[in-house]
Protein backbone atom coordinates (compact mmCIF):
# COMPACT_ATOMS: atom_id res chain seq x y z
CA UNK A 1 0.00 0.00 0.00
CA UNK A 2 2.80 2.55 1.28
CA UNK A 3 4.70 1.40 -1.76
CA UNK A 4 2.28 2.13 -4.15
CA UNK A 5 1.16 5.36 -2.93
CA UNK A 6 5.12 6.56 -2.60
CA UNK A 7 5.46 5.30 -6.48
CA UNK A 8 2.24 7.23 -7.34
CA UNK A 9 3.37 10.24 -5.77
CA UNK A 10 6.61 10.36 -7.36
CA UNK A 11 4.73 9.63 -10.75
CA UNK A 12 2.36 11.89 -10.42
CA UNK A 13 5.66 14.66 -9.06
CA UNK A 14 7.75 13.71 -12.26
CA UNK A 15 4.81 14.17 -14.64
CA UNK A 16 3.77 17.30 -13.26
CA UNK A 17 7.13 19.03 -13.59
CA UNK A 18 7.40 17.58 -16.82
CA UNK A 19 3.91 19.75 -17.71
CA UNK A 20 5.11 23.10 -15.93
CA UNK A 21 8.24 22.28 -18.03
CA UNK A 22 6.38 22.46 -21.34
CA UNK A 23 3.83 25.31 -20.65
CA UNK A 24 6.53 27.42 -19.55
CA UNK A 25 8.91 26.72 -22.42
CA UNK A 26 11.37 24.74 -20.66
CA UNK A 27 10.61 27.09 -17.04
CA UNK A 28 11.86 30.18 -19.04
CA UNK A 29 8.91 32.43 -19.42
CA UNK A 30 5.13 32.38 -17.81
CA UNK A 31 3.60 34.99 -19.91
CA UNK A 32 2.13 34.81 -23.93
CA UNK A 33 5.04 37.53 -24.36
CA UNK A 34 7.96 35.82 -22.93
CA UNK A 35 6.89 32.64 -24.42
CA UNK A 36 6.58 34.67 -28.19
CA UNK A 37 9.61 36.38 -27.70
CA UNK A 38 12.08 33.10 -26.78
CA UNK A 39 9.91 31.06 -29.92
CA UNK A 40 10.67 34.34 -32.36
CA UNK A 41 14.58 34.45 -31.09
CA UNK A 42 14.52 30.57 -31.57
CA UNK A 43 12.89 30.58 -34.62
CA UNK A 44 12.65 33.38 -36.95
CA UNK A 45 9.33 34.29 -38.50
CA UNK A 46 8.07 34.76 -42.07
CA UNK A 47 6.28 38.13 -42.24
CA UNK A 48 3.02 38.91 -44.47
CA UNK A 49 3.19 41.44 -47.45
CA UNK A 50 0.86 44.35 -46.49
CA UNK A 51 1.12 48.15 -48.66
CA UNK A 52 2.47 50.59 -46.20
CA UNK A 53 2.03 54.31 -46.64
CA UNK A 54 4.28 56.77 -45.14
CA UNK A 55 4.43 60.32 -43.61
CA UNK A 56 4.86 61.50 -47.30
CA UNK A 57 1.85 59.83 -48.88
CA UNK A 58 3.93 57.23 -50.79
CA UNK A 59 2.97 53.75 -50.63
CA UNK A 60 5.44 50.69 -50.34
CA UNK A 61 5.43 47.26 -50.03
CA UNK A 62 6.71 46.05 -46.74
CA UNK A 63 8.63 43.51 -48.65
CA UNK A 64 11.93 45.26 -47.88
CA UNK A 65 14.81 42.93 -48.28
CA UNK A 66 18.56 43.25 -47.84
CA UNK A 67 18.51 45.34 -44.74
CA UNK A 68 17.94 44.72 -41.17
CA UNK A 69 14.32 46.77 -39.77
CA UNK A 70 13.53 48.06 -36.20
CA UNK A 71 9.46 47.90 -35.69
CA UNK A 72 7.40 49.30 -33.18
CA UNK A 73 3.41 49.98 -33.39
CA UNK A 74 1.84 52.89 -31.95
CA UNK A 75 -0.89 55.18 -32.86
CA UNK A 76 -0.23 59.10 -32.51
CA UNK A 77 -2.64 60.06 -29.61
CA UNK A 78 -1.43 57.28 -26.85
CA UNK A 79 -0.92 58.76 -24.16
CA UNK A 80 1.31 56.37 -22.88
CA UNK A 81 4.04 53.84 -23.48
CA UNK A 82 4.00 54.88 -27.05
CA UNK A 83 6.12 57.90 -25.90
CA UNK A 84 8.49 55.81 -24.78
CA UNK A 85 8.79 53.64 -27.41
CA UNK A 86 9.22 56.57 -29.99
CA UNK A 87 11.62 58.58 -27.78
CA UNK A 88 13.77 55.17 -27.83
CA UNK A 89 13.40 55.07 -31.33
CA UNK A 90 14.66 58.73 -31.67
CA UNK A 91 17.81 57.99 -29.40
CA UNK A 92 18.03 55.06 -31.97
CA UNK A 93 17.51 57.08 -34.90
CA UNK A 94 19.99 59.99 -33.53
CA UNK A 95 22.74 56.82 -33.24
CA UNK A 96 22.07 55.73 -36.57
CA UNK A 97 22.32 59.05 -37.73
CA UNK A 98 25.98 59.61 -36.33
CA UNK A 99 27.21 56.51 -37.10
CA UNK A 100 29.24 56.12 -40.66
CA UNK A 101 29.31 52.33 -40.16
CA UNK A 102 27.61 49.33 -39.18
CA UNK A 103 24.81 47.90 -41.60
CA UNK A 104 21.79 49.97 -43.23
CA UNK A 105 19.38 49.92 -40.85
CA UNK A 106 15.65 51.18 -41.27
CA UNK A 107 12.99 52.38 -38.74
CA UNK A 108 9.65 51.63 -39.36
CA UNK A 109 7.06 53.41 -37.12
CA UNK A 110 3.72 50.95 -37.76
CA UNK A 111 0.18 53.36 -37.18
CA UNK A 112 -2.44 50.39 -35.80
CA UNK A 113 -5.24 53.53 -35.96
CA UNK A 114 -5.68 54.11 -39.32
CA UNK A 115 -8.99 55.78 -38.77
CA UNK A 116 -7.46 58.67 -37.09
CA UNK A 117 -3.57 58.46 -38.09
CA UNK A 118 -4.28 60.00 -41.80
CA UNK A 119 -0.96 60.54 -43.98
CA UNK A 120 -1.72 64.17 -42.16
CA UNK A 121 -1.23 63.19 -38.93
CA UNK A 122 1.58 60.66 -39.27
CA UNK A 123 3.33 63.82 -41.30
CA UNK A 124 2.65 65.87 -38.01
CA UNK A 125 4.06 62.99 -35.44
CA UNK A 126 6.76 62.76 -37.90
CA UNK A 127 7.92 66.49 -37.51
CA UNK A 128 7.38 66.09 -34.29
CA UNK A 129 9.71 63.44 -33.83
CA UNK A 130 12.18 64.16 -36.03
CA UNK A 131 11.70 61.42 -38.52
CA UNK A 132 13.19 61.92 -41.83
CA UNK A 133 11.03 59.52 -44.31
CA UNK A 134 14.36 57.61 -45.24
CA UNK A 135 16.10 56.24 -42.10
CA UNK A 136 12.97 56.81 -40.30
CA UNK A 137 9.47 56.14 -41.50
CA UNK A 138 6.59 56.36 -39.98
CA UNK A 139 3.74 54.38 -41.94
CA UNK A 140 -0.11 53.22 -41.64
CA UNK A 141 -1.87 50.08 -43.62
CA UNK A 142 -4.50 51.10 -45.66
CA UNK A 143 -6.25 47.87 -45.86
CA UNK A 144 -7.64 46.67 -42.88
CA UNK A 145 -7.28 42.73 -43.70
CA UNK A 146 -3.21 43.61 -44.27
CA UNK A 147 -3.05 45.49 -41.13
CA UNK A 148 -4.81 42.58 -39.15
CA UNK A 149 -2.10 39.98 -40.34
CA UNK A 150 0.93 42.43 -39.58
CA UNK A 151 -0.18 42.21 -36.08
CA UNK A 152 -1.24 38.44 -35.69
CA UNK A 153 2.85 38.14 -37.59
CA UNK A 154 4.46 40.28 -35.16
CA UNK A 155 2.10 39.11 -32.37
CA UNK A 156 0.79 42.51 -31.48
CA UNK A 157 -2.44 42.15 -29.39
CA UNK A 158 -4.71 45.63 -29.41
CA UNK A 159 -7.47 45.83 -27.23
CA UNK A 160 -9.93 48.79 -26.99
CA UNK A 161 -9.06 50.84 -23.30
CA UNK A 162 -12.89 51.77 -23.27
CA UNK A 163 -11.83 55.42 -23.14
CA UNK A 164 -11.32 55.80 -27.02
CA UNK A 165 -7.66 54.34 -27.17
CA UNK A 166 -6.24 51.42 -27.28
CA UNK A 167 -3.52 49.04 -24.53
CA UNK A 168 -1.14 46.96 -26.48
CA UNK A 169 2.16 45.26 -26.28
CA UNK A 170 4.73 47.38 -26.79
CA UNK A 171 8.12 45.93 -27.84
CA UNK A 172 10.50 46.49 -30.62
CA UNK A 173 10.47 43.97 -33.34
CA UNK A 174 13.62 43.12 -35.51
CA UNK A 175 13.22 42.35 -39.18
CA UNK A 176 16.01 40.35 -40.67
CA UNK A 177 17.85 41.11 -44.55
CA UNK A 178 15.93 38.03 -45.20
CA UNK A 179 12.58 39.44 -44.70
CA UNK A 180 11.65 37.75 -40.98
CA UNK A 181 10.52 38.46 -38.06
CA UNK A 182 13.49 37.64 -36.03
CA UNK A 183 14.15 39.26 -32.29
CA UNK A 184 11.58 40.73 -30.17
CA UNK A 185 13.00 43.26 -27.74
CA UNK A 186 12.05 45.54 -24.94
CA UNK A 187 10.42 48.68 -25.11
CA UNK A 188 13.27 50.32 -24.27
CA UNK A 189 16.10 48.52 -26.23
CA UNK A 190 16.17 50.09 -30.15
CA UNK A 191 19.92 51.32 -28.83
CA UNK A 192 20.76 47.67 -27.81
CA UNK A 193 19.40 46.13 -31.32
CA UNK A 194 21.56 48.72 -32.83
CA UNK A 195 24.47 47.76 -31.38
CA UNK A 196 23.62 44.19 -31.56
CA UNK A 197 23.42 44.65 -35.33
CA UNK A 198 26.80 47.04 -35.33
CA UNK A 199 28.50 43.37 -34.34
CA UNK B 1 -29.14 16.55 -12.28
CA UNK B 2 -26.30 16.63 -9.48
CA UNK B 3 -25.35 19.95 -8.30
CA UNK B 4 -22.01 19.53 -10.23
CA UNK B 5 -23.04 18.51 -13.25
CA UNK B 6 -25.32 21.61 -13.44
CA UNK B 7 -22.50 23.86 -12.26
CA UNK B 8 -20.45 22.61 -14.95
CA UNK B 9 -23.41 22.96 -17.75
CA UNK B 10 -23.98 26.54 -16.36
CA UNK B 11 -20.11 27.61 -17.27
CA UNK B 12 -19.95 26.17 -19.98
CA UNK B 13 -23.08 28.67 -21.51
CA UNK B 14 -21.38 30.36 -23.79
CA UNK B 15 -23.19 33.92 -22.38
CA UNK B 16 -21.73 32.58 -19.14
CA UNK B 17 -18.23 31.93 -20.18
CA UNK B 18 -17.77 34.91 -22.24
CA UNK B 19 -19.19 37.48 -19.52
CA UNK B 20 -16.42 35.34 -16.58
CA UNK B 21 -13.81 35.54 -19.15
CA UNK B 22 -14.36 39.25 -19.75
CA UNK B 23 -12.77 40.34 -16.89
CA UNK B 24 -9.00 38.72 -15.89
CA UNK B 25 -10.83 38.47 -12.16
CA UNK B 26 -13.53 36.59 -13.45
CA UNK B 27 -11.51 34.26 -15.31
CA UNK B 28 -9.14 33.38 -12.81
CA UNK B 29 -10.92 33.93 -9.42
CA UNK B 30 -13.84 32.57 -10.60
CA UNK B 31 -14.37 30.36 -13.33
CA UNK B 32 -11.60 28.29 -12.80
CA UNK B 33 -12.18 27.83 -9.25
CA UNK B 34 -16.11 27.41 -9.99
CA UNK B 35 -15.08 24.29 -12.82
CA UNK B 36 -12.78 22.99 -10.30
CA UNK B 37 -15.61 23.40 -7.82
CA UNK B 38 -18.12 21.20 -10.08
CA UNK B 39 -15.49 18.55 -10.69
CA UNK B 40 -15.11 18.29 -7.08
CA UNK B 41 -18.92 17.99 -6.58
CA UNK B 42 -19.14 15.52 -8.77
CA UNK B 43 -16.67 13.49 -7.60
CA UNK B 44 -17.99 13.87 -3.63
CA UNK B 45 -21.50 13.00 -4.90
CA UNK B 46 -19.78 9.95 -6.69
CA UNK B 47 -17.37 8.82 -3.84
CA UNK B 48 -20.08 9.75 -1.27
CA UNK B 49 -17.84 12.08 0.49
CA UNK B 50 -15.13 9.57 1.49
CA UNK B 51 -11.92 9.87 0.18
CA UNK B 52 -10.36 7.55 -2.30
CA UNK B 53 -7.74 5.41 -2.34
CA UNK B 54 -7.51 3.80 -5.83
CA UNK B 55 -5.94 0.46 -4.51
CA UNK B 56 -3.76 1.90 -2.48
CA UNK B 57 -2.05 4.76 -5.18
CA UNK B 58 -3.74 7.51 -3.42
CA UNK B 59 -3.48 6.47 0.08
CA UNK B 60 -3.23 9.18 1.88
CA UNK B 61 -4.20 11.63 -0.40
CA UNK B 62 -0.50 12.66 -1.47
CA UNK B 63 -0.56 11.61 -5.43
CA UNK B 64 -4.18 12.97 -5.97
CA UNK B 65 -3.39 16.20 -4.09
CA UNK B 66 -0.48 16.55 -6.00
CA UNK B 67 -2.43 16.08 -9.31
CA UNK B 68 -4.69 18.84 -8.23
CA UNK B 69 -1.19 21.42 -7.19
CA UNK B 70 0.37 20.32 -10.67
CA UNK B 71 -3.00 21.12 -12.52
CA UNK B 72 -4.05 24.03 -10.69
CA UNK B 73 -0.74 26.12 -11.16
CA UNK B 74 -0.69 25.51 -15.00
CA UNK B 75 -4.14 26.73 -15.10
CA UNK B 76 -3.07 30.00 -13.14
CA UNK B 77 -0.03 30.81 -15.67
CA UNK B 78 -0.92 34.19 -17.68
CA UNK B 79 -0.10 32.56 -20.48
CA UNK B 80 -2.35 29.64 -20.17
CA UNK B 81 -5.29 32.04 -19.97
CA UNK B 82 -4.40 33.86 -22.60
CA UNK B 83 -4.13 30.74 -24.73
CA UNK B 84 -7.67 29.31 -23.22
CA UNK B 85 -9.31 32.98 -24.92
CA UNK B 86 -7.55 32.38 -28.24
CA UNK B 87 -7.99 29.12 -28.89
CA UNK B 88 -10.89 26.89 -29.05
CA UNK B 89 -8.79 24.03 -28.32
CA UNK B 90 -7.25 25.70 -25.26
CA UNK B 91 -10.64 26.80 -23.87
CA UNK B 92 -12.16 23.13 -24.60
CA UNK B 93 -8.57 21.99 -22.75
CA UNK B 94 -9.31 24.37 -19.43
CA UNK B 95 -13.03 23.11 -19.40
CA UNK B 96 -11.83 19.04 -19.40
CA UNK B 97 -8.98 19.63 -17.23
CA UNK B 98 -9.63 21.71 -14.28
CA UNK B 99 -13.03 20.10 -13.10
CA UNK B 100 -11.23 16.48 -13.85
CA UNK B 101 -7.87 17.52 -13.12
CA UNK B 102 -8.13 19.91 -10.19
CA UNK B 103 -11.56 19.37 -8.47
CA UNK B 104 -11.60 15.26 -9.01
CA UNK B 105 -8.49 14.27 -7.55
CA UNK B 106 -9.13 17.24 -4.34
CA UNK B 107 -12.07 15.99 -3.54
CA UNK B 108 -11.24 12.60 -3.05
CA UNK B 109 -8.11 13.04 -1.57
CA UNK B 110 -8.80 15.81 0.67
CA UNK B 111 -10.49 13.20 3.18
CA UNK B 112 -7.93 11.17 3.53
CA UNK B 113 -4.83 13.82 4.29
CA UNK B 114 -3.38 14.12 7.48
CA UNK B 115 -4.06 16.99 9.73
CA UNK B 116 -0.46 18.12 9.40
CA UNK B 117 -0.63 17.93 5.36
CA UNK B 118 -3.79 20.21 5.29
CA UNK B 119 -2.30 22.28 7.52
CA UNK B 120 0.79 22.74 5.59
CA UNK B 121 -1.73 23.24 2.27
CA UNK B 122 -3.54 25.83 3.65
CA UNK B 123 -0.86 28.14 4.85
CA UNK B 124 0.79 27.74 1.26
CA UNK B 125 -2.41 28.48 -0.18
CA UNK B 126 -2.92 31.55 1.79
CA UNK B 127 0.88 32.38 1.24
CA UNK B 128 0.69 32.05 -2.52
CA UNK B 129 -2.23 34.35 -2.56
CA UNK B 130 -0.48 37.14 -0.78
CA UNK B 131 2.41 36.73 -2.54
CA UNK B 132 1.05 36.39 -5.90
CA UNK B 133 -1.63 39.60 -5.26
CA UNK B 134 1.50 41.64 -4.10
CA UNK B 135 3.19 40.43 -7.33
CA UNK B 136 0.00 41.41 -9.52
CA UNK B 137 -0.58 44.95 -8.11
CA UNK B 138 3.01 45.55 -8.60
CA UNK B 139 3.81 44.07 -12.08
CA UNK B 140 4.96 47.24 -14.52
CA UNK B 141 3.82 45.00 -17.55
CA UNK B 142 0.58 43.40 -18.52
CA UNK B 143 0.77 39.90 -17.78
CA UNK B 144 -2.05 38.71 -19.88
CA UNK B 145 -1.80 40.45 -23.26
CA UNK B 146 -5.53 40.02 -23.26
CA UNK B 147 -6.54 41.79 -20.56
CA UNK B 148 -5.95 45.11 -19.22
CA UNK B 149 -3.44 46.51 -16.65
CA UNK B 150 -6.21 47.62 -14.18
CA UNK B 151 -7.87 43.93 -14.06
CA UNK B 152 -4.56 42.55 -13.16
CA UNK B 153 -3.99 45.07 -10.61
CA UNK B 154 -8.09 44.34 -9.58
CA UNK B 155 -6.90 39.99 -9.47
CA UNK B 156 -4.13 41.60 -7.06
CA UNK B 157 -6.25 43.32 -4.63
CA UNK B 158 -8.64 40.22 -5.05
CA UNK B 159 -6.36 37.79 -4.45
CA UNK B 160 -5.18 39.76 -1.32
CA UNK B 161 -8.83 39.44 0.33
CA UNK B 162 -8.72 35.98 -0.79
CA UNK B 163 -5.86 35.36 0.99
CA UNK B 164 -7.13 37.79 3.98
CA UNK B 165 -10.17 35.75 3.88
CA UNK B 166 -8.24 32.49 4.23
CA UNK B 167 -6.42 33.75 7.15
CA UNK B 168 -9.37 34.57 9.04
CA UNK B 169 -11.05 32.11 8.34
CA UNK B 170 -8.49 29.01 8.56
CA UNK B 171 -8.05 31.05 12.08
CA UNK B 172 -10.94 30.56 13.57
CA UNK B 173 -11.64 27.49 12.38
CA UNK B 174 -8.26 26.20 14.28
CA UNK B 175 -9.45 28.15 16.87
CA UNK B 176 -13.05 26.93 17.31
CA UNK B 177 -11.86 23.65 16.58
CA UNK B 178 -15.22 23.42 13.94
CA UNK B 179 -15.03 22.42 10.36
CA UNK B 180 -16.94 23.82 7.93
CA UNK B 181 -18.62 23.07 4.59
CA UNK B 182 -18.46 19.85 2.48
CA UNK B 183 -15.87 18.44 4.81
CA UNK B 184 -17.90 19.09 8.23
CA UNK B 185 -20.41 15.95 7.89
CA UNK B 186 -19.09 13.32 10.19
CA UNK B 187 -15.84 12.03 10.89
CA UNK B 188 -15.09 10.07 8.52
CA UNK B 189 -15.52 12.40 5.76
CA UNK B 190 -12.74 14.39 6.74
CA UNK B 191 -11.95 17.95 8.27
CA UNK B 192 -10.62 21.16 7.00
CA UNK B 193 -7.77 20.98 9.83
Amino acid sequence: MRLRAALATIAVAAAGVAVLGVVTDGFRAATSEGVWRLAVAERPRPLPDATLVDQSGRAWLSDVRGRPILVEFFYTSCPAICGLLASRFQAGFERLIAQSEGPEILLLSVSFDPERDTVTELADYAARLGADGQIWRVVRVNDPIEQRGLLDAFGVVVLPDGAGGFVHNAAIYLVDPEGRLARVYDPDAPERAIAELDR
Amino acid sequence: MSPGLLLFVVLAMPPVAAWLEGSMAGHMLVQIPLLALAGGLVARGAAGGRGVVLAGFNAGGFAGMLVTAFAAAAWMLPRMLDAALRSPLMEAAKFTTVPLLVGVPLALSWPLLPPVARGFIWANLISHAAVLGWLYTVAPNRLCTRYLYDQQALVGAALFIVAIALLVGWGWFAIAGRPIGPWSRGRARGRLI
